[in-house]
């Protein structure tokens, strides 16, 4: 009925947090990497704000394409109140039970799935960074 | 139907991406992000529906198929179209301004 504003909510604090963060970033670290284990390359790691970008963008495509399933279904309407079950209160009722259920889970698993991410993210690169180190150019 | 359609164009957008990167210009990665935040939140609308409906969930008519297939291929559309707006509008390749401005000789 409803369900994708949830998502697009913390897409919202999301979107916010990530271009604050952004601006009280310091310049990103730099390592020593190797992508292919026999080379060593100078790279700067990834900052944090643009890992959030990553969950921005989850919720962001997520709740766009829901929000036309929900326009084909005639749930979301292009006049007042702009949300078809919010014109009675028994639907109005029914709504906020789906977005306190479904809503709420859609959010919770897209930042599941981005917080596995971060922690295969973060694997990656510390794998990256061990890989130089142990190599004899990176001496 | 319209779970599959999103979690297979998911699928084909993050191995073209895979393919291309790190050195495509086409930003896929948008489409990727787009299909698989869909396939997620669809996912969690098909648990709820089997919940409700059970085995019913698995034997739907062909009617209702086609329909939620009709909307899955509407849903992809819309996303290439989203991503086509901001790949033009961002235009890394700098086609479109090669296009606007024509060298003086």
């Amino acid at each position: 009925m409803a369900c994708f504003l949830v998502p697009a909510a913390e897409a919202v604090i999301t979107t916010v947090a990530s271009k604050v963060m952004q601006s009280k970033e310091s310049a990103p670290e730099t390592v020593h990497i190797s992508l292919d284990g026999s080379t060593v390359t100078e790279a700067v790691k990834t900052p944090f704000s643009k890992k959030l970008k990553w969950l921005n963008n989850l919720l962001w495509g997520g709740s766009a394409l829901l929000a036309f399933e929900h326009v084909w279904h005639g749930e979301v309407v292009p006049w007042f109140p702009f949300l078809s079950a919010a014109s009675n209160p028994s639907d109005a009722a029914e709504m906020l039970h789906e977005m306190s259920t479904a809503g709420v889970t859609m959010a919770v698993l897209v930042t599941v799935v981005w917080c596995g991410m971060l922690a295969v993210s973060n694997v990656i690169e510390n794998r990256a960074v061990k890989s130089a180190a142990l190599l004899p150019s990176s001496k | 139907m319209t779970l599959l359609t999103t979690v297979f164009a998911a699928i084909i957008c993050t191995i073209i991406w895979y393919r291309n990167a790190p050195k495509s210009q086409m930003k896929i990665g948008i489409l990727c992000w787009m299909y698989w935040g869909a396939s997620l939140m669809w996912l969690v609308d098909a648990v709820f529906e089997y919940a409700e409906i059970h085995d019913e969930y698995f034997t739907p008519a062909p009617i209702d198929m086609l329909n939620d297939f009709y909307l899955g291929l509407s849903v992809v559309a819309l996303g290439l179209i989203i991503w086509l707006v901001i790949l033009l509008a961002k235009d890394p390749k700098g086609v479109v301004k090669s296009v606007l401005f024509k060298k003086k000789i």
